[in-house]
């Protein structure tokens, strides 16, 4: 929470200013503040579907605890690149990858050979675009991915589902009907069990696609909410055809065409004046 | 600029773009009888024409910043968009001053009658000052027709100028109320319409940092002279 004087104090001062370029003559705390560490980076990765090529030598740094957002036309590439951080694809023959997934700070390529698939999973959960429980109740959903991990102890199980719930912000809502099936509740509560489940693994990164897409108004918006406080914890890449959304949730912003990464760059920036006229032409709304 | 998709919105930042030149067409218009009035033989219904131009500035400057309002609030613009109306809500705003600042001219003008040396000051100094004042304010309209960050950055070293020949009004009129007492009250007269004048410059140059706003996304408001032309001048 940045109380109104922090706010004050240290504007999160993004715009160009001239004029102000002498060393030491800015006030402090107008400058741009240095980049956070990487959690993670695609170093030109491609990706194939057999014999189409979906993505091209994608290079993308990706900040911890930040939300980057993944922007572009359909058919892009950015729910493709989205699932190539947890080895989705490995699920279907044919596909193949060529380039790097570097997770810091141990420096694992996610995408090596020897990298078993469901570790990767582990560190790096998803959450798709239509809330899909498993049909069991809320309780089991959400300390499945803990269960398959092997822990039996009852009471770690309890802790961390409703530790996962709380930081789904559904506990509230839940708690005292944690047997019923997950598929009783509404959409936008679904979504958030979803993201329960997703978190019960303690992951590092979490990879959201078109998290809100089937979602009303008012459940996107406490969608939104939970994804900005959620980073306090994880970093979250997300993917959006609403580009509002993107504007609103995210920290970087990275828009793709055609399987090539065509800018990255800080929300504010891209939303304001983007380098490539690309990118302005799609934000605006003159694309195609 | 490529066209939107949605052609709905694409008239909508037409009509605001439009809307700036109409107003500042009407504010030139204001200024050229003002200056008009600056003149030995002025006709007082000129004052009167004046006064209806502000009224008719002050309800576009109205109407100008609902329409921003509106697009704003349908259209989340982004870029380029947003910061073009963002922009044209501050030329509107310049515009209305310039108006204002305007209509102090006339008003003044008319009151300073027949004080013989510094009606011929009044005619020649103040008179060549208001030009200058309105050739910046056609150049930066011009500018913001045609997107043209050059001319914006030739507008704001006018400036300086305005404000030579503005320093230089004041020291000869500090000269005649020294050397005699009768002239003062309609020297300071002068003094304001002058200020006002500089004024008037100043606006002009606001509206050319907004172009160059527009159309490179830098905040030059606070920059010097040589600062924007670096700016302007890069890629």
């Amino acid at each position: 929470m940045v109380t109104d004087m922090e706010a004050r104090t240290q504007p999160k001062a993004h715009a160009t200013m001239l004029g102000s370029a002498q060393p030491g003559a800015m006030p402090p705390g107008t400058g741009e503040e240095p980049a956070p560490p990487l959690k993670a980076e695609s170093r030109r990765l491609s990706f194939h579907y057999g014999s189409f090529k979906a993505l091209k030598d994608v290079s993308m740094p990706v900040h911890e605890h930040r939300v980057t957002a993944l922007i572009g036309p359909s058919g892009c590439g950015k729910s493709t690149f989205l699932r190539c951080f947890n080895r989705m694809h490995d699920l279907y023959p044919g596909n193949r990858y060529d380039g790097q997934i570097v997770l810091h700070p141990d420096n694992t390529d996610l995408l090596a050979a020897d990298v078993d698939p469901i570790e990767v999973r582990m560190r790096v959960s998803m959450v798709f675009q239509k809330p899909n429980p498993f049909p069991k109740s809320i309780y089991e959903n959400v300390a499945y991915g803990l269960r398959v991990r092997g822990v039996r102890n009852k009471n770690l199980l309890d802790e961390k589902v409703e530790e996962s719930l709380r930081g789904a912000a559904l506990w509230d809502e839940v708690e005292n009907r944690l047997n019923e099936v997950g598929s009783n509740l509404s959409g936008g509560q679904q979504q958030r069990l979803c993201i329960a489940r997703a978190l019960a693994t303690d992951p590092e990164i979490m990879l959201f696609d078109e998290p809100t897409s089937a979602l009303d108004p008012i459940a996107t918006a406490s969608i939104e909410e939970l994804i900005s406080e959620l980073k306090k914890k994880v970093t979250i890449l997300i993917v959006t055809h609403n580009m509002q959304q993107a504007a609103r949730v995210s920290d970087f912003t990275a828009y793709m065409y055609l399987g090539e990464l065509v800018e990255f760059d800080k929300t504010d920036t891209i939303f304001f004046k983007p380098r490539r006229k690309e990118t302005e032409d799609y934000i605006t709304g003159r694309f195609g | 600029m490529s066209d939107h998709t949605s052609k709905q919105f694409d008239a909508e930042m037409e009509a605001i773009r439009s809307g700036v030149l109409t107003m500042g067409g009407l504010v030139e218009r204001q200024l050229a009888r003002a200056i008009d009035a600056l003149g030995e033989d002025e006709d007082t219904r000129l004052i009167d024409t004046v006064a209806a131009d502000e009224q008719t500035i002050n309800q576009l400057q109205v109407t100008m910043d609902q329409q921003c309002a509106q697009i704003i609030a349908r259209r989340q613009p982004t870029a380029v968009d947003l910061r073009m109306i963002l922009t044209v809500s501050k030329i509107v705003n310049d515009l209305e001053r310039i108006g204002d600042e305007v209509k102090k001219v006339a008003y003044k003008a008319a009151g300073i009658r027949g004080n013989e040396p510094l009606t011929r000051m009044r005619y020649f100094d103040v008179g060549r000052m208001a030009t200058g004042a309105q050739s910046m304010l056609h150049k930066t309209l011009d500018a913001f027709a045609r997107l043209d960050v050059g001319s914006a950055a030739e507008v704001v070293d006018d400036d300086d100028q305005i404000d030579l020949a503005f320093n230089a009004i004041m020291r000869q009129l500090i000269s005649f109320m020294m050397e005699d007492p009768r002239t003062i009250s309609a020297a300071l007269e002068t003094v304001f319409i002058a200020k006002s004048i500089e004024r008037i410059g100043d606006h002009a140059k606001n509206i050319a940092e907004s172009v160059v706003q527009v159309v490179k996304g830098t905040d030059v408001r606070h920059a010097s002279a040589e600062q924007i032309r670096a700016e302007v001048a890069s890629e």
